[in-house]
């Protein structure tokens, strides 16, 4: 039988996607939207994009489902292995290595953008990016997904060292607010989880529950603006 | 039969009726007839040292050393077979390679332990093949600290704060336990460890030997390197000195 | 040469994506091709996170490197503080502008090359030289099996005797040797001012006077290359060793634009 991997990859179901994990005093902070598309058509409005890799490393998973889908089980699997031989949990450094090598090795087939993200005894917490193509980059905070190319400016305005875990949450949800209200490919609610030493919290805004900014009615309407009208300003 | 004894000890993958394997005790005694090998565990670091018999006067100095570097932070102290031991020096700096390679960070001492006594003891269960006639003592520093080990022929592996090997170990390990090791530095260790090969070795019985001492601390900046020659003169003049007084 | 990674190996096209704004798996007209042809011939890869020039001299006292500490992805300049020159043993430094995930995998291998070295404890080691003649057949290799390693590399260092080395490699393993090198944009707009500031002086120039030099050409190429960063690090091989600093910030000069009006004849 004659398949052609191309034109089946092209119709690939795609976490076309915003992602994002910041790291913060006690811990990290990743979160994602929710939609799920092939082409334009949203294949799951309620994706849950956050991906347990260990107790306490979470990886947000942005290209193509199935190949981070498959990445990510074999991560699992294969930090199960190292905690069962080496007696304890996975620093996130080797877990994020794991993922590269992966990346990398095989970055002809794939299509996987990945943030890790997690905590550990050794450095406390840590985020680590692996791009397209693979490679393994530390930052403080990383964002992906096609939405993330929007708010690039917004997070070097807005990330500052030292911030609080409330602090961290609302600079989440608001970047990931504003990729998906400009992101076709992103949108639904935001999942949050909250990784520190004592344990993962999850946090949920539903997707009429967003944090809205300046939308431009004005325009549209025509009409005289009103007082009200003011653009939200943003907090934290 | 009567001309091979019981038979009992012709193969690894054989028992004994009374449950033992021959071949791996005759191993043993491969070890035990060697030079002696010590290893310290101190507060910020591990001394090895070997007492390198030397069979010919003919045999260039310094050749076939008996402690070797298998990764940056991890040193090995061999005792037995001199080719036995390279090969399973060679297979740590494998197993070192394969973990950075995959984890991307420098493996711990009681995984490359755990790796190596697996091998080890695989050479206990065939018939094709002979059991290693060599324990190794493995010394280095991760993140958890100094760690020491020893791997005997069965592929048994023990933690130790003191370690020795070898035909003075008795001597050595009674040397060793008078030793306060938790409060050495790794520099006063040298001085010990070269005194307790010098007091091991049997002038009367034995041939020449050659004393080898390496070491891993905050001095080395972490890796296992050869005792620098200045200190290393230092302690061996010391350790003959010591040795005089003691008779 | 077309200095843009994205671009290397490939043939030129000024009429798709001009600007160089797009990686090159995303670029219009990189849809996959059904022809048998250059199916078959289709690099195995390309680059997708990718540095920028790496600029490299000889002077009094031993090489100066430098390279900007951006990782660009596209003209998204996505890591802003990514070290691309990285020691290799005590006395070689190596610095590597393309792709940035094969910079990072030869990183490794080299690390694990001096670790073996390391492990031999033969009372040698390996230098700039074995370094670059190691890179050059594994990126020789790479590129026979058609799946090169997409950089460019500069190699520097001292070499056992004390004299300087210093040379370059690229993705398709050729290799030269020169006072002074530089990679991508750095090979049309430096070297024509390394040429002036550096050749005759080898042994004049003193590492004070290496380091004004550098920078005046990082400025430049700040000024003229679109993928570029302000920011960047200055390494030294010299007897004492590898020495790589800080991130060094560039101070540039934009108050002479304040008065300029137009594009002709306009004056206000």
């Amino acid at each position: 039988m004659q398949v052609d991997i191309s034109r089946l990859k092209a119709g690939e179901v795609n976490l076309g996607t915003s992602i994002m994990a910041v790291q913060f005093k006690d811990g990290v902070i990743v979160g994602a939207d929710s939609r799920t598309t092939t082409g334009s058509y949203i294949a799951n409005r309620v994706t849950d994009k956050l991906t347990h890799i260990h107790d306490r490393i979470y990886c947000c998973r942005s290209g193509s489902a199935a190949d981070t889908q498959a990445i990510a089980d074999m991560v699992h699997y294969q930090l199960q292995m190292y905690t069962q031989m080496s007696g304890g949990p996975p620093s996130v450094h080797v877990a994020a290595s794991i993922f590269n090598s992966f990346c990398y090795e095989n970055k002809d087939a794939l299509s996987a953008g990945i943030i890790v993200g997690g905590w550990d005894k050794e450095v406390g917490p840590s985020v680590y990016n692996i791009p397209l193509g693979g490679g393994l980059f530390r930052q403080p905070w990383a964002i992906g997904g096609s939405g993330s190319t929007y708010v690039y400016g917004y997070c070097d305005a807005t990330y500052r060292d030292g911030m609080s875990k409330e602090e961290t949450v609302e600079f989440v949800k608001n970047t990931l607010a504003l990729a998906m209200s400009r992101d076709g490919s992103s949108g639904g609610v935001i999942r949050m989880c909250v990784i520190t030493e004592d344990g993962v919290e999850r946090l949920f805004v539903p997707g009429n529950e967003l944090p809205r900014f300046w939308e431009g009615e004005e325009v549209i309407s025509g009409k005289k603006r009103v007082d009200t009208a003011e653009p939200m300003t943003v907090e934290a | 039969m009567t001309s091979i004894g019981t038979g009992y000890d012709l193969s690894a993958s054989t028992y004994s009726p009374d449950g033992r394997i021959f071949q791996v005790e005759y191993a043993n005694k491969a070890v035990e007839n060697s030079g002696t090998a010590i290893g310290l565990r101190v507060k910020d670091g591990i001394v090895l040292a070997v007492e390198k018999l030397v069979h010919s006067k003919l045999l260039v100095p310094e050749a076939n050393r008996r402690i070797q570097t298998v990764e940056k932070h991890v040193g090995v102290a061999t005792t037995g077979l001199l080719a036995d031991g390279r090969n399973l020096a060679n297979r740590v700096r494998d197993e070192a390679s394969n973990y950075r390679s995959v984890y991307r960070s420098p493996p711990p001492l009681k995984e490359l332990v755990s790796r190596l006594s697996m091998y080890v003891q695989v050479y206990t269960l065939h018939s094709s093949v002979r059991p290693f006639g060599c324990s190794t003592i493995l010394g280095g520093i991760d993140e958890s600290g100094p760690g020491l080990f020893v791997i005997e022929p069965s592929g048994v592996a023990y933690g130790y704060h003191g370690a020795a090997v070898g035909k003075g170990r008795q001597l050595a390990k009674t040397e060793l336990e008078k030793l306060k090791l938790s409060e050495l530095t790794t520099r006063e260790a040298v001085f010990e460890a070269a005194r307790i090969i010098h007091l091991v070795h049997d002038d009367a019985k034995e041939k020449d030997f050659e004393l080898e001492l390496s070491w891993i601390g905050d001095e080395t900046n972490g890796l296992h390197v050869p005792v620098p020659k200045d200190l290393f003169e230092e302690a061996d003049r010391k350790a003959k000195e010591a040795l005089e007084n003691f008779e | 040469m077309d200095h843009f990674p994205t671009s290397w190996g490939r043939p030129r096209n000024e009429a798709i994506d001009a600007f160089n704004t797009y990686p090159l798996h995303q670029r219009p007209g990189h849809a996959p091709k059904t022809d048998t042809f250059t199916d078959g011939v289709q690099r195995t890869q390309q680059p997708i996170v990718t540095g920028t020039s790496i600029l490299a001299f000889h002077y009094k006292d031993g090489i100066i490197m430098a390279a900007d500490t951006l990782a660009s992805y596209g003209s998204l300049a996505r890591f802003k503080t990514i070290q691309r020159l990285h020691p290799v043993g005590a006395r070689t430094v190596v610095g590597a502008s393309g792709d940035m995930s094969d910079f990072q995998y030869l990183q490794n291998q080299l690390d694990q090359l001096t670790i073996d070295e390391f492990t031999e404890n033969d009372g040698h080691d390996l230098g700039p030289a074995e370094i670059h003649e190691y890179l050059s057949r594994v990126m020789y290799g790479r590129r026979s099996k058609m799946n090169p390693l997409w950089n460019a590399i500069l190699v520097g260092g001292k070499k056992d005797n004390g004299e300087r080395f210093l040379a370059y490699v690229d993705l398709l393993g050729t290799t030269y040797s020169a006072a002074t090198i530089a990679t991508g944009y750095g090979a049309h707009i430096a070297i024509p001012l390394l040429r002036s500031a550096v050749e005759g002086r080898e042994n004049e120039i003193t590492e004070e006077q290496a380091r004004e030099i550098m920078t005046t050409c990082m400025r430049v190429l700040f000024y003229r290359d679109a993928r570029s960063l302000d920011k960047f690090q200055i390494a030294t091989v010299t007897d004492a060793g590898v020495n790589i600093s800080e991130p060094i910030k560039l101070e540039t000069s934009w108050n002479f634009a304040e008065n300029i009006r137009g594009y002709g004849a306009q004056t206000q």
